[in-house]
């Protein structure tokens, strides 16, 4: 009987004695067979014995009530009032206890190695438990909203968007196959097997029917993606297999939410007749399907969205958050399959966000997940263990044993025989070697068991015992195989994730290979998989990437960005170690001369400069390095910063340039030369001696000049310039020596004729601007990087 | 028939299977030329249909000693063409295996180097990346050049490692293309089925 109404809202995990919620056509919270053990109402039960909270009232009266006068005492200048940050405080010391965990086990490099770290945060957890239950308070139980809402969604999304799409869509046939066939095996067999054993075990468990037993077999049948994440990304195996298990534990889950709605509901009926099992199989499609259909639509949706986001970058990576959860908790509205949508969303939206959004908003999106994927993880398992001392367990030998025994035959019968059945299609077949891992690698975890613990106690009076033989099964899978995979790989050689670095060379070479491919099957008349993907990546170019992507960005072919994104991060990379002077090690020092010899100009004692790429780059190395005029040794030589000495040499080029185009333009109009056409040396002498005498002016068409893109904001370094670039003159004059030098501007007479890579300066005058204009190779003045940039940046 | 299974490694079934397939591509007669490949309506949208075609007529991929472009081809070098297509088998010991990788990138170290000299220069590559990129209109040659140059120069880090300024990097050598593709397990990679005998696309 509090003094006070009670103010504090439902608590939503942590505390026991928040009012029943208002039924729901949803399962239900929590078991409606709260824990009885009556708690004083004053005492605040929680996780942490440390404090001890005398019983107070959250707040004093606002108002006196009539005819009490209000006791006269001393204002207090400290009062505690916990119950108004109670929640909140109470989360953020789970999380803080989570996080500390994850440092300790790092700090302490000789458990982790042996011991995977999920091991190690059950027992934390299991200590923590022992530990409340100690002092005499009752710890939380996971609950399975919070799990299903707050917990799950992160990891899947971490899992979805950075899916490595082309080894998944390879072996997507042999994922289906095992997440599918395998898990609906698994169910059967095992409910099958348990049904007997429950006939034959004894009074204790005969009561438990056929349908019950199938339920139970379909929540214990499904590999956990999260046990399967924490234990495979320590022991580095190779794509294939880790892309195997992984996805088979992420696609199984329309499977799980099938089976589990199905029985559920079917325990209640009397009978089963063959239209509801009907029924049952159609809605495996509509869940699966419908659930990839949610994520999909939400997916576009982002990626539409993130069009327009050029000038609010900040909020960038909400967005994707933001729809990646709404696409989650639609699907789970209409009882379709989270996860599936959650991927699709992830995978959908992915090349699109990422090809319009600024870097930091992918820096900061990647972190994000990672950090979240982390933490939820890491709170999971350390619930688990807490929930395990925490929870009513019926201990039944017969139950408990034969459940872990029948789980482990059927892992490894329905891997066999899949297999068997898949190889025959199969090009790279799987070995023995790789069908133990994946029979290994079933890991179940905390997905089981909060299906488990959201069965309904009135229907499932054998729910302890079903929950007890969850936890043993999944604590087994954890600790023995989760421990012993990592000798076991070692023992059995097998092959593990190459740790090869992208580079340009194999983007090349695999887009080569799969034209070659595609093109071999179309001489073939085989309409194989090498053709469908060519007809949806041609598909994908021609009209949805012109929706989805913003500007220029969407002609961008794919090597293109590849190469910028590559470009990118060894000017990030060169920045970060230091610039000049220290030179990574791994650095070559080939250069543009050791290819391709010719470049070296005639009259030149210097080398040539390489065309520049990206302004971009120049501008992060011109705010990180202090000697901007230096030549720098960047990974493969590519000079990014103007030599002093090539500037005074183009400077001049560029006024003879100049002084030649202007006589001859005057050749053309007057009928009279205004004057004789000097000979070189005379003009260079006029010219040195009166610098101004040769205005650059808003020149005509014949002179060749880069396109500026309009479209792109200017910076204000090259705001000048563009106003001074006539706008919209485009195209190059048709010259023999066009298509040489592309884009570049030339000064006919210095160059010999194989200079391709010397960037010689247009048609304005200044040295800033000369600079700039020699950067450029691509049309367009960068925007300035700060301000937040497309991620990858613009190309042609 | 046995003597081809046998050269070639393809069954009975896949020898009939591409043996129509010639037909319709020959159109009855016993040789195929060029102009016969332009009849494959999918192989238009293709960047580098001229190097594929090419492939099918050069010597060297036919197992002749000879060198140079063969005008027209029989029935017998289509399939030897075919057949460094064909995926890995579970039986092969290392040292087959090994010889089937070999022949493949052997094939494909053909199609990047044009001039049949035995390396693969700069222009070749760049060729190769511009060919590759030839499906965008909007392209300048620029951003090709600069990606092969790029990958060049790579390759020279790869190969021969540190060089000093004056050394001069000729080509990419067969040794080389070997290395470059140590990463990517290119007898996984490169393959056709030819399970399906009832898809066969119809040319005009």
């Amino acid at each position: 009987t509090a003094h006070s109404p009670s103010l504090r809202p439902p608590s939503p995990a942590l505390c026991h004695q928040h009012p029943q919620l208002p039924s729901s056509p949803l399962p239900p919270l929590r078991a409606p067979l709260a824990h009885p053990e009556s708690r004083s109402p004053h005492a605040v039960p929680g996780p942490i014995p440390s404090v001890p909270l005398p019983s107070l009232h959250s707040r004093p009266h606002p108002f006196p009530l009539p005819g009490h006068a209000k006791p006269r005492k001393a204002f207090p200048v400290i009062g505690i009032d916990y119950k108004h940050v109670r929640i909140p405080f109470e989360i953020s010391l789970w999380i803080l206890l989570a996080c500390l965990m994850k440092l300790g086990f790092h700090v302490i490099p000789s458990v982790s190695s042996i011991v995977p770290e999920s091991c190690l945060l059950i027992v934390v957890g299991l200590l923590v438990g022992g530990l409340i239950k100690g002092v005499g308070e009752k710890p939380p139980i996971l609950k399975s909203d919070i799990f299903f809402l707050f917990l799950l969604p992160p990891i899947i999304l971490d899992a979805g968007y950075f899916l490595p799409l082309r080894p998944f869509t390879e072996n997507l046939g042999t994922i289906l196959i095992f997440a599918v066939v395998g898990t609906l095996w698994n169910a059967f067999f095992l409910g099958g097997l348990m049904y007997a054993v429950c006939q034959l075990g004894g009074p204790g468990l005969n009561h438990i029917g056929l349908l019950a037993n199938l339920l139970f077999g379909s929540i214990i049948s499904a590999v956990d993606p999260v046990a399967v994440l924490a234990v495979f990304e320590e022991i580095h195996i190779n794509e294939l297999l880790h892309i195997l298990v992984f996805g088979e534990s992420l696609l199984n889950d329309a499977v799980t939410v099938v089976l589990y709605h199905l029985f559920e509901e079917f325990a209640s009926f009397e009978q089963v007749t063959i239209l509801d099992i009907i029924l049952g199989f159609l809605s495996f499609f509509v869940v699966s399907l419908g659930g990839v259909l949610v994520g999909v639509i939400y997916g576009v949706i982002a990626a539409f969205t993130s069009r327009f986001t050029s000038h609010i970058r900040v909020i960038e990576p909400l967005f994707v958050f933001l729809y990646s959860y709404m696409a989650y908790l639609s699907a789970e509205l209409f009882h379709l399959s989270g996860i599936m949508a959650l991927i699709a969303a992830g995978v959908v939206m992915r090349p699109y966000v990422e090809a319009n959004i600024s870097h930091k908003s992918h820096t900061t999106i990647k972190y994000f997940l990672k950090m979240w994927s982390s933490v939820s993880e890491t709170l999971i398992f350390i619930f688990l263990g807490v929930s395990t001392v925490a929870g009513h367990h019926y201990w039944n030998w017969t139950f408990v044993i034969s459940t872990l025994f029948f789980c482990l035959i059927a892992r490894v019968l329905g891997v066999l025989v899949l297999t068997w059945f898949i190889n025959k299609f199969r090009i790279v077949k799987l070995t023995p070697k790789d069908q133990f891992i994946i029979a290994y690698g079933g890991l179940r975890g905390a997905i089981a068991f909060s299906l488990g613990y959201l069965l309904d106690y009135h229907h499932f009076d054998m729910r302890d015992m079903f929950l007890t033989a969850i936890i043993t099964v999944i604590f087994f899978t954890v600790f023995v195989q989760g421990m012993t995979i990592r000798p076991l790989v070692d023992l059995l050689a097998v092959k593990k994730k190459q740790e090869t670095k992208r580079s340009i060379n194999e983007e090349i070479h695999t887009q080569f290979l799969d034209h070659l491919l595609t093109g071999i099957e179309d001489i073939c008349g085989h309409y194989g998989h090498h053709h469908w993907k060519d007809k949806l990546n041609r598909f994908n170019k021609k009209y949805v990437k012109k929706c989805l992507i913003a500007g220029e960005r969407s002609k961008e072919p794919q090597l293109i960005a590849f190469y910028h994104k590559m470009e990118m991060k060894q000017a990030i990379e060169l920045v970060e170690s230091g610039g000049i002077g220290k030179i990574p090690s791994a650095v070559s020092t080939v250069s543009i001369q050791n290819i391709n010899p010719q470049t070296l100009p005639l009259e030149r004692v210097l080398p040539a400069l390489s065309k520049d790429k990206e302004e971009e780059i120049r501008k992060i190395l011109r705010t990180n390095l202090q000697k901007t005029r230096q030549r720098l040794r960047s990974y493969n030589r590519h000079t990014l910063v103007a030599d002093p000495y090539e500037e005074a040499w183009n400077q001049m080029l560029l006024r003879r340039q100049k002084a030649r185009q202007l006589e001859q333009k005057m050749n053309n109009y007057l009928t009279v030369p205004a004057h004789r056409v000097d000979s070189p040396t005379m003009s260079r002498a006029r010219i040195g001696s009166d610098p101004l005498a040769y205005e650059p002016k808003e020149d005509s068409e014949n002179l060749p000049i880069i396109t500026i893109d309009p479209a792109s904001p200017q910076s204000p370094e090259s705001a000048e310039l563009t106003s001074e670039e006539p706008k919209g003159c485009s195209g190059l004059p048709p010259s023999p020596e066009e298509d040489e030098e592309g884009l570049v501007m030339r000064v006919k007479e210095p160059s010999s004729p194989g200079t391709d890579d010397v960037f010689t300066p247009g048609n304005s005058d200044s040295p800033s601007n000369q600079r700039m204009l020699r950067c450029l190779s691509d049309p367009g003045p960068r925007p300035e990087p700060e301000e937040g940039e497309p991620f990858i940046p613009k190309g042609q | 028939m046995r003597e081809l299974a046998d050269r070639t490694g393809f069954t009975s079934e896949q020898i009939e299977h591409l043996h129509r397939r010639f037909k319709q591509l020959s159109q009855d007669q016993l040789t195929i030329r060029k102009e016969n490949f332009d009849s494959i309506p999918d192989l238009e949208f293709n960047p580098i249909r001229g190097k594929i075609v090419h492939a099918f007529f050069d010597k060297r991929n036919l197992r002749q000693e000879s060198d140079g472009l063969a005008d027209e081809i029989n029935f017998e070098d289509f399939l030897t063409i075919m057949s460094y297509f064909r995926p890995i088998e579970m039986n092969m010991d290392e040292e087959q295996l090994d010889r089937f990788r070999k022949e493949k990138l052997k094939f494909l170290f053909h199609m990047y180097d044009s001039d049949h000299d035995g390396k693969i220069t700069l222009q070749e590559y760049r060729n190769v990346v511009e060919e590759l990129l030839s499906g965008n209109p909007h392209l300048e040659k620029e951003s090709a050049r600069s990606i092969a140059d790029g990958a060049m120069m790579e390759a020279a880090s790869i190969c021969v490692g540190q060089m000093g300024p004056d050394q001069v990097y000729e080509g990419i050598t067969f040794e080389d293309f070997l290395k470059m593709w140590q990463g990517i397990d290119i007898e996984t990679k490169m393959h056709v089925r030819f399970l399906n005998v009832d898809t066969i696309a119809h040319c005009y």
